[in-house]
This record gives structure tokens, sequence and C-alpha cells, in this order.
């Protein structure tokens, strides 16, 4: 599934680096608690989450994650947009809860990866 | 190959700072052309560290040594010690504050997580002194 795909299945808002919509992302993780992400994800291209603070984008590199979808209807303020501007991560911002939007996109094909 | 040595002081008063160095060592491994593996092991245990460092320790220092064989990182504080390590280590044993939870970490996973992604770990921690942390993540 590419991030475009993605925009279409959440009805979600591009919030930065729309040059990289075409990349194909097979696996995701939804999660507010970046320890868990930190512990039980591996090889997870997306993460979803209700948290926003500089550190769900430093955890998303540190996963080598390459995108961020904010459920909720939530917003990253600017510098969690700089941030993940220069490590070439889209974020994506979804007014849909978090069960539905990870719902959705596993209906769609994307499944879970599995922990180390 | 020679061995690089890169050094960090980790603030506690920025709270969006932590990660930087972690991310920092991530690139220089990239750069190397270090196995992605091995190198999401060094982030992970690293930035795990760096966290914990600014939540329970008022911040510290981060030494990092590359050589062919392995990375070693030893993560040094001056913060309070811990009282039970072997509680510590224990998943889902957390002393964090309410406020360290709602920032998504908290939850007792750190130094587990931290034990989890290194190939070699020590701990020498004591109470009103600190606590070190000595890890080593093999090259694959």
């Amino acid at each position: 599934m590419t991030a475009k795909e993605i925009i279409e299945i959440l009805d979600a808002e591009i919030i930065c680096r729309d040059d990289l919509l075409d990349t194909e992302l097979h696996t995701a993780c939804g999660s507010d608690m970046m320890s868990d992400v930190l512990a039980f994800v591996k090889e997870q291209a997306v993460l979803l989450t209700g948290l926003v603070n500089p550190q769900v984008v430093r955890t998303a590199e540190m996963m080598d994650m390459h995108c961020i979808v904010f459920v909720r209807g939530k917003r990253p303020n600017i510098d969690m947009i700089h941030l993940a501007e220069d490590r070439d991560m889209i974020m994506l911002c979804t007014k849909l809860e978090m069960f539905t939007a990870c719902g959705k996109l596993y209906e769609a094909g994307l499944r879970g990866g599995s922990g180390k | 190959m020679e061995s690089i040595k890169l050094h960090y002081d980790i603030s506690a008063t920025d709270f969006t700072r932590a990660g930087a160095a972690s991310g920092d060592v991530k690139r220089v491994l990239k750069e190397l052309g270090v196995a992605p593996a091995t190198i999401r092991n060094v982030a992970v245990a690293m930035y795990e560290g760096e966290i914990n460092m600014v939540i329970h320790a008022g911040g510290g220092e981060i030494d990092v040594e590359i050589t062919e064989d392995a990375i070693q990182m030893i993560l040094t504080d001056h913060g309070p010690g811990i009282e039970n390590v072997e509680l510590a280590m224990k998943e889902g044993y957390s002393t964090a504050p309410d406020n360290i939870r709602c920032l998504g970490f908290g939850a007792g996973m750190g130094l587990p997580n931290i034990k989890k992604y290194s190939d070699e770990f020590r701990i020498d921690t004591e109470l009103g002194v600190g606590t070190t942390l000595t890890l080593k993540v093999y090259m694959s």
C-alpha cells in the first residue's frame, strides 16, 4: 500500500513530505506509548498515534519508520514537522479514532509486524 | 578500521531534545555502512537510555566507541541511583511520574528494552551517586 492510498482510506490530510507519497508501506502499529513501540515493533513502516510531542518523531526515527499518522484530529507543532521533514518522514492527520483508523487500514491489507 | 569515539552531554532541561544524540549516532553508523539491524539495536538501546537520563537522573553523559567488532555505549548519570535493580529490570515496573506517562514513556519498558537490544548489558548503580550503563551491540 502506498501513502497515497492511506490518505484515501483514512480521509487524511497531508502535513509534510508530499513528495514521498508513492512510498510503499506494508506494516504498521498503533500506540500512544512510545516505549511499547520501541519494545514490540519490528520492520514497521507506519506509526498511528494520538500522542503529540517530538518524541513521537524520534521514536519513529529510531525504528526506521517512514510515516506517522496522527489520529483523533491531533496535529503536530511546527518543530515536530521540521524534525519529520529532515528525516524524510511523511506526516498525515486523520479525524478518525485510533481503533477505526487501524481497522480500516487492516481491512485494506496493511498488517502489523512481529516483535523481536 | 580505527575506532571512532563520540561524546554527548545530555541535558535534562529540554525533553524535546532527548533522542538527538541517539539520532546522531544512528546517522554516523549509517554513513559507515553498518547493517541496518545493528543500527536499530544501537539506536533503540541508546534512545531509551537517553530518555531515562532525562526522566530520572537530571541528564548525564554518553560515550560511544565504534570499533570493527562492536559499538560500545557508556551512559553515565549522577542521579539518585536505582534502589532495586531487579524490580527496575522487570517489564511494566516504573517509578516515572504521571506527567512522563503523558509524554508516551514511563511504561516500565526502558531498562528491559535496553537489555533486549544490547548484546552485552551491565548496570552499576549506587544510591545518591548515580547509575552507569555499559552496553555493547556486536557488528552483525
